[in-house]
């Protein structure tokens, strides 16, 4: 049953997995800790984290994980946790595969049809929208501390990493090291 | 070499290489496939880049898909997806089956501490930057509030929103098509 749904969770977030790998935390969120609470806010943060420092896409990245973690967590063991990972990161690329077979049979005729770009002029705004909820359902006493200490540290670090990624673009990796660093030293 | 072990050889390599995502893949393919080996035109390389960024899907994912379903159909497809996702995979799954125990040092948990809101802060900035590249205007600003507030106050599933908002845009283009 956990397989299951674990396959139809991703295949779901695969399925409508619109506008990159931000825009689909949102999705993997909703599904995995708000829907089913296989990770816990701060393990989903920390798993965006490692995927930032790790080679490939949050997509596969967060797929791989929950699947192992998630099959963990109910009591099975190693063996059945990496069977469960291999099902997830097959059942998030499986519409792709799908969509393409479909594509090239179809869909690059319509590809410049008024209706998909109709379409697509309602996801652009909303896919807008994901992003911005990802971010607001992260900023919770899980991810920034209950204590007042905690919480000051963590306002004041995500104030600064966001003026230095969104004014100067400064290199995400970079900015999660330093930010590990002030965590190490402050809560030491 | 035979074709595919060759093809899931060159995107395992570029999956390994690199950090951060999809787009960070897309000049290295380009160099590997278009330059070097001249196996896909440029226009042809272009073209699937657009179509990549228009189906649902990872990025990275569809790219090596796409162009490997035009190469050699469905196995080409195969060999390339898998040669791109195996590094990731491999390198999570190692960190999953150590992650647990390596966080119960005391020092650990304090790094991720200050982690947390960074990459809250990461994920909150390109927010911006999507809705200049989106069309965000005062007339459509209500689409993404709504959204958010939905999911966010709500928990509603981000899925209703992605076909909510494909639909509604859908019905828009009809109504204003016929008048």
């Amino acid at each position: 049953m956990l397989f299951l749904q674990l396959f139809y969770a991703f295949f779901k977030i695969g399925l409508f997995g619109f506008g990159g790998g931000y825009a689909m935390i949102s999705m993997i969120q909703g599904e995995v800790v708000t829907r089913h609470a296989w990770l816990t806010s701060p393990e989903f943060t920390d798993i965006i984290a490692i995927s930032q420092m790790t080679p490939g896409p949050i997509g596969i990245n967060s797929a791989t994980y929950v699947g192992y973690t998630a099959v963990v967590n109910a009591g099975y063991s190693h063996a059945w946790g990496i069977l469960g990972s291999i099902i997830t990161t097959g059942a998030v690329v499986l519409p792709s595969f799908i969509l393409m077979v479909l594509i090239s049979r179809f869909f690059l005729k319509y590809q410049k049809h008024p209706a998909v770009s109709s379409v697509f002029s309602g996801l652009r705004p909303g896919v807008v929208g994901l992003l911005a909820a990802a971010a607001l359902v992260l900023m919770n006493g899980e991810n920034f501390g209950t204590a007042n200490v905690q919480i000051i540290v963590s306002i004041i670090l995500f104030v600064t990493v966001f003026i230095a990624s969104y004014r100067f673009k400064a290199n995400p990796i970079l900015l999660i090291v330093l930010s590990g660093i002030v965590g190490y030293l402050v809560y030491g | 070499m035979n074709f595919y072990i060759k093809s899931f050889l060159i995107f395992t390599r570029i999956g390994m290489f690199t950090i951060g995502g999809g787009y960070a893949m897309v000049p290295l393919i380009e160099d590997e496939l278009v330059d070097k080996r001249k196996w896909i035109t440029r226009e042809d390389f272009l073209d699937l880049m657009a179509l990549a960024q228009t189906v649902p899907g990872i990025f990275a994912v569809n790219i090596a898909i796409f162009i490997g379903y035009k190469l050699r159909k469905f196995w080409g497809a195969f060999w390339m997806a898998l040669g791109t996702i195996l590094p990731s995979f491999l390198v999570i799954l190692a960190i999953a089956l150590f992650f647990q125990q390596f966080k119960q040092y005391p020092a650990v948990e304090n790094v991720f501490k200050g982690i947390r809101p960074a990459v809250v802060a990461l994920i909150a900035a390109p927010t911006f930057k999507m809705a200049k590249s989106a069309r965000i205007n005062r007339y459509n600003v209500w689409i993404p509030i709504v959204s958010a507030l939905l999911i966010w106050l709500l928990g509603f599933s981000p899925i209703y929103v992605i076909i909510l908002s494909g639909l509604g845009g859908y019905i828009y283009g009809r109504l204003k098509s016929k008048h």
